[in-house]
């Protein structure tokens, strides 16, 4: 399906609204170039994402996640994004135990005013998926 | 009882955002416009600093809001004829010019100007390009009308000569009999927003303008690069259209120049101006491209300046300390050469292909004519006289006066002020507030929950924003293959008027249930086309945003191919999103009509004081035993005006005011709810609730340390400015021992650790030297200084300094001042730049210009509101440009130095802003709650109660007869933590729903 060569990772980012998708935002009226390898799905909260919804993205064929919140203590729902803390802390044990190897996904504070940590975050991101290559093991496969 | 509207002169963004203010809060407005449509200046721009904003994009939802406001009178080709009466009841006479097309009839479609055969220069594009007789200004005008020139139509010339327009207008639309109308309209007050000129640069020989083709304006060049100017948005030079690759920027044309037919006041925008534009055209440019930048003094003084200016040096734009002497005819063709002297003094000579004049601010002359008529004292410039108190007052009571028309000031200053300008203009009429306002009826909604999904995709080009990276017709066509899409369309700007009327046709024609808008981001333009939806009769939350411009056309601009792959996958998963949607219901909540300001200084006391005044109840915590904070400190203004005086009257005034509560020693514990009713613990135990909130909590003096130390606190004889302002207020000391004195500027301000411009101390100190020199006009004063930045008018007072004898001697971070102590002597060893060496100075008085910071707490209180800090720890409004005082938060607003560092004049007109801002939902009984809430499947609900646990606001309980989860939607804020947290997937948030997100994952994948 897939050559080694030409081969472009997808990876969906579940952003808060207040915060990530903010400084996406912010990223964008500032011209920070970075990788079009990425899918931005806003939430309202970082701590609106549940595991669930992780292992469907990859499942539907992402080859890795992103979820990025407000600081801690900046939250614009008090707690939520402490929330979303514990639960990826758990659920990275969770993946390592079916065998989605670490760096699939991936988990980032960035504030309404950090544009260029966006960037740089979606550079990284989409670098250290592209080291894995294409995530095989949750795909769903129709043949 | 005074009458219950406002007149506001002035179609510019102040003028709008006075008008929007104002009829928002309860107060019908009538809003005089010269020209055809409003949007001023600013709709002449392309991108605005220091955001790089596209300027029409950010304008645009405003001018809309403006044109369909049920409580603004939109009169344009209008002109305020006379005045009279008194505050509360004026009588004005608005004289009206035809417009030839009736407006009521004309449907946009162009047809008259495509046909009539007159061509004349085209001024909206400053003359670069011809327009026809019959013609609309911009794509985005409001109103979205044609007009015919009258001195140019062949028809009004000569009756019976041409009517080309009337033979092809499809809408009967054409009235050649149009006459003028009178319009007698009784006001309560009125706000002057009547904004500036360009200065002319024609009269000055030595630049070339007019008579070389390459040497144009700043604001022509905007219009080079605007997506809607002539050249659309390709940058292109003048003489052959060929893309420059080396162009210069002369800074200071027509301003801070007291001979030649030259203005001596700064106009304050130009270099961020110059600066944008170097890199905007830097983005704009196919090949190499070296952007040069001429100047005196950089004066990136505003917030987010200093850190754009350094990006840009970083970037490549190249900055010259030097004045040009002369543009000359260049050795290749066309081209041009610079005569400038260099820092080192050598005589200069560089070649260019194009060269931009940084030309000024200068009144307008209708404003002269204006403030004749309406007898206004206008200051030496011709600006409409204020003073530093009484920031937007003129002479006259009753008439309130903001942006540039005042001073030359940047846009969101001139938005600042307008709303200040609201704040006055309608407190005057709090009691008739709503008494000649309408309320908007929205068409009764559709129910669409039976229906197949019928979705609609509007696929925006932004002017060339995103279609000069995004393949937008592919993105249309590839919208019209996906599940439930039934029409799909591009538009040029789909948030101008024209687009948004028409989309409300085509949700009727269509029969459209759902609706996609790809553009922008929905954080600033989701509004608008909700309130669309409505207008067509469709619930507002049937509706999804692709944001294909910020997250994509603007952050891709290298690989348009996957850029216009990536825009594909957005709409699609916009599409499967929006599929799963259905109509929410209005929730509201209601408003409990007072307000808590949070800091007792100057800006806290004057928004408690605006608060009070419309008889609003305010509660005013001020964490020290004392109300005045910084101003405190402060010996005069700028202008000369004696600070203590005028701080004793207002805590006079705060205190007599039976409206306000003060608490002092009090700090806030605890804050909770939302706009409208939130509820605050204090630390003296008290708890209230209020409606709204403005933080003023201030900022602090940064405290010498390291090498900024300069023998602070070592030698009795080293001062900070606020000190010797205190020595002043204390009227001891005379200073007639001191024989020298040193000045440091920039201590600790414009550093990597503090990399922002404080600015006001520039004109603080030379302030303070002028007082000195007063006291002792004896005394030898030296300032040692990196930029100076009086900006706007403030540049008198460097004038009145350097005419004293005052001493300026520049310094940069590479030769920093240094200061040892001799016998309690202060020696300063410093390098001047202009005999290129090292000079040496016995002060008996050093005195240190020391940064302003953001109080050590304020991010701490920023929490309580969910407000954002920016990367420096100063508050960060919802908007740098158009949103000032609001945060991203409803209901709470800031003002004074916790925004930026600013001088008492910009913090006064702050705090009315933010309370006018915060009036507009003090006036309302109720404003809109979270319609996005959780919902309780009880067939699935186990009982576990995680969702209780989770859920910060106490909104989930749980059923204790039925062992299952409730959800009060009062208290919901819709953050979505109870469903995550739920393992039987029987928590869902409307619209949020896993299944929503979900199909919008997995539209990305098909």
């Amino acid at each position: 399906m897939t050559n080694q060569t030409s081969w472009e990772p997808k990876i969906i980012a579940f952003l808060c609204t207040w915060c990530s998708y903010a400084g996406a935002d912010l990223a964008g009226v500032s011209r920070f170039q970075y990788p079009p390898n990425i899918r931005i799905v806003k939430v309202p909260c970082s701590g609106r994402v549940s595991g669930n919804m992780i292992l469907s993205a990859l499942k539907s064929g992402a080859d890795g996640v992103l979820i990025s919140g407000c600081h801690p203590g900046d939250c614009h729902y008090i707690s939520g994004n402490y929330f979303a803390r514990r639960r990826f802390g758990l659920f990275s044990n969770l993946l390592d135990f079916v065998g989605i190897e670490p760096g699939r996904v991936s988990f980032s504070w960035i504030s309404a005013s950090e544009g260029e940590q966006f960037a740089e975050v979606v550079k990284t991101v989409t670098e250290r998926v592209k080291k894995l290559g294409p995530a095989t093991r949750l795909v769903k496969k129709l043949e | 009882m005074p009458k219950g509207s406002v007149l506001v002169v002035g179609g510019g963004i102040a003028g709008v955002q006075a008008a929007l203010d104002l009829a928002n809060s309860g107060f019908l407005v009538h809003l005089v416009e010269k020209t055809t449509a409003i949007g001023g200046k600013m709709s002449q721009l392309d991108k605005t600093f220091p955001t790089n904003d596209c300027s029409a994009c950010i304008l645009s939802p405003k001018l809309v809001e403006c044109g369909r406001h049920f409580n603004i009178n939109l009169l344009t080709l209008s002109d305020l004829i006379s005045l009279e009466g008194e505050p509360g009841s004026f009588t004005a006479v608005v004289r009206q010019r035809p417009r030839y097309i009736d407006p009521d009839k004309c449907i946009a479609c162009g047809l008259c100007a495509e046909k009539c055969p007159k061509k004349v220069d085209d001024e909206y594009n400053l003359g670069i390009s011809k327009r026809k007789a019959a013609y609309l200004s911009f794509p985005q005008a409001v109103p979205l009308k044609y007009a015919i020139d009258p001195d140019h139509c062949i028809w009004i010339k000569k009756p019976g000569k041409c009517g080309a327009c009337v033979k092809v207008c499809p809408a009967d639309a054409i009235n050649f009999d149009d006459t003028e109308k009178e319009h007698i309209l009784e006001v309560g007050s009125v706000v002057l927003a009547l904004g500036f000129s360009p200065y002319d640069p024609s009269s000055l020989d030595f630049t070339g303008y007019g008579r070389l083709p390459n040497v144009i304006t700043t604001m022509e060049f905007e219009r080079y690069l605007s997506p809607s100017g002539p050249c659309m948005g390709h940058m292109e030079r003048p003489s052959d259209g060929r893309e420059p690759s080396r162009v210069a920027w002369l800074q200071c044309v027509g301003s801070r120049d007291i001979n030649r037919s030259c203005h001596p006041y700064c106009s304050s925008v130009c270099c961020m101006f110059a600066i944008k534009q170097a890199v905007i055209a830097k983005e704009h440019a196919h090949g190499d491209f070296s952007p040069s930048i001429f100047f005196m003094d950089m004066r990136t003084h505003g917030k987010g300046f200093e850190d754009y200016y350094n990006r840009a040096r970083k970037e490549g734009v190249n900055f010259h300390r030097a004045r040009v002497h002369s543009v000359l005819p260049g050795e290749e063709e066309d081209s041009l050469r610079l005569r400038y002297v260099n820092e080192q003094g050598e005589t200069c000579f560089e070649e260019f292909d194009m060269v931009i004049l940084s030309t000024g601010l200068e009144a307008n002359k209708q404003t002269v004519e204006l403030a004749k008529m309406l007898e206004l004292k206008l200051d030496e410039d011709n600006f409409v006289k204020t003073d530093v108190f009484h920031p937007v007052s003129t002479s006259r009571p009753g008439i309130f006066v903001c942006g540039a028309a005042a001073e030359p000031k940047d846009i969101p200053q001139s938005v600042m002020e307008a709303s200040a300008a609201a704040m006055e203009a309608g407190r005057m009429l709090a009691p008739a507030r709503w008494q000649e306002t309408v309320v908007k009826k929205y068409p009764l909604e559709r129910d669409v929950h039976a229906e197949v999904p019928r979705i609609g995709v509007f696929v925006c080009h932004c002017g060339i924003n995103i279609s000069s990276v995004v393949d937008v017709d592919s993105v249309m066509e590839y919208a019209k293959t996906l599940p439930d899409v039934v029409f799909a369309q591009t538009n040029l700007f789909t948030c101008s008027q024209d687009t948004i009327d028409q989309m409300v046709n085509t949700i009727k024609e269509q029969g459209l249930n759902r609706v996609v808008v790809a553009s922008c981001s929905p954080r600033t333009h989701e509004p608008l086309f909700q309130e669309t939806l409505r207008d067509a009769g469709l619930n507002k939350f049937l509706f999804e945003m692709a944001n294909i411009r910020d997250q994509d056309s603007w952050v891709h601009r290298d690989e348009p191919e996957a850029a216009t792959v990536k825009a594909k996958d957005l709409v699609h998963m916009a599409v499967a999103r929006v599929r799963g949607k259905g109509a929410l219901p209005y929730n509201t909540v209601k408003v409990k009509k007072s307000a808590l300001v949070i800091g007792g200084g100057m800006g806290g006391m004057t928004a408690a004081l605006s608060f009070a005044e419309q008889d609003f109840p305010v509660t005013l915590v001020e964490q020290t035993d004392r109300l005045g904070g910084n101003a405190n400190k402060l010996y005069r203004t700028w202008q000369a005006d004696e600070v203590q005086p005028y701080l004793a009257e207002t805590i006079k005034k705060i205190n007599d005011n039976p409206r306000i509560d003060v608490r002092m020693n009090c700090q806030v514990e605890d804050v909770g709810g939302s706009v409208g009713h939130f509820t605050t613990q204090l630390s003296d135990g008290f708890s209230l609730t209020h409606g709204v909130a403005v933080m003023a909590v201030g900022g602090e003096a940064y405290k010498p340390e390291g090498k900024w130390n300069y023998l602070y606190s070592k030698n009795p004889n080293v001062h900070t400015l606020l000190e010797v302002d205190q020595m002043l207020i204390d009227g001891q000391a005379d200073f007639k021992q001191t024989a020298q004195a040193v000045f440091i500027h920039c201590v600790g301000s414009r550093i990597p650790e503090r990399p922002w411009c404080s600015r006001v101390c520039c004109t603080h100190a030379i302030d303070s030297a002028i007082k000195l020199k007063e006291l002792n006009p004896e005394m030898d004063i030296f300032m040692l200084y990196r930029d100076i930045r009086t900006y706007g008018q403030r540049e008198r007072i460097y004038q009145e300094a350097r005419a004293k004898g005052i001493v300026f001697i520049r310094y940069d971070l590479d030769h920093l001042p240094g200061a040892t102590e001799k016998n309690g002597k202060i020696i300063i060893q410093t390098h001047d730049p202009i005999v290129d060496g090292d000079i040496t100075l016995h002060p008996d008085l050093l005195i240190l210009a020391t940064a302003i910071q953001p109080r050590q707490d304020s991010g701490n209180l920023s929490k309580f509101f969910k407000c954002a800090i920016d990367a420096h720890g100063f508050l960060l409004e919802a908007h740098m440009k158009l949103r000032p005082v609001d945060f991203a938060t409803d209901g709470v607003y800031l003002a004074g130095l916790c925004h930026y560092p600013k001088p008492l004049e910009e913090t006064i007109a702050q705090a009315k802003a933010a309370a006018a801002r915060a009036t507009i939902v003090l006036s309302q009984d109720e404003v809109p709650a979270e319609s996005i809430t959780a919902m309780v499947n009880e067939a699935k609900c186990t009982g576990c109660g995680v969702c209780v646990t989770v859920c910060a606001y106490s909104a989930v309980s749980m059923d204790e007869d039925n062992n299952v989860a409730e959800v009060n939607t009062d208290l919901c804020k819709g953050c979505g933590a109870c469903v995550a947290g739920c393992r039987s997937d029987a928590m869902t948030l409307m619209n949020v729903g896993n299944e929503q997100l979900m199909a919008a994952v997995e539209a990305a994948f098909e």
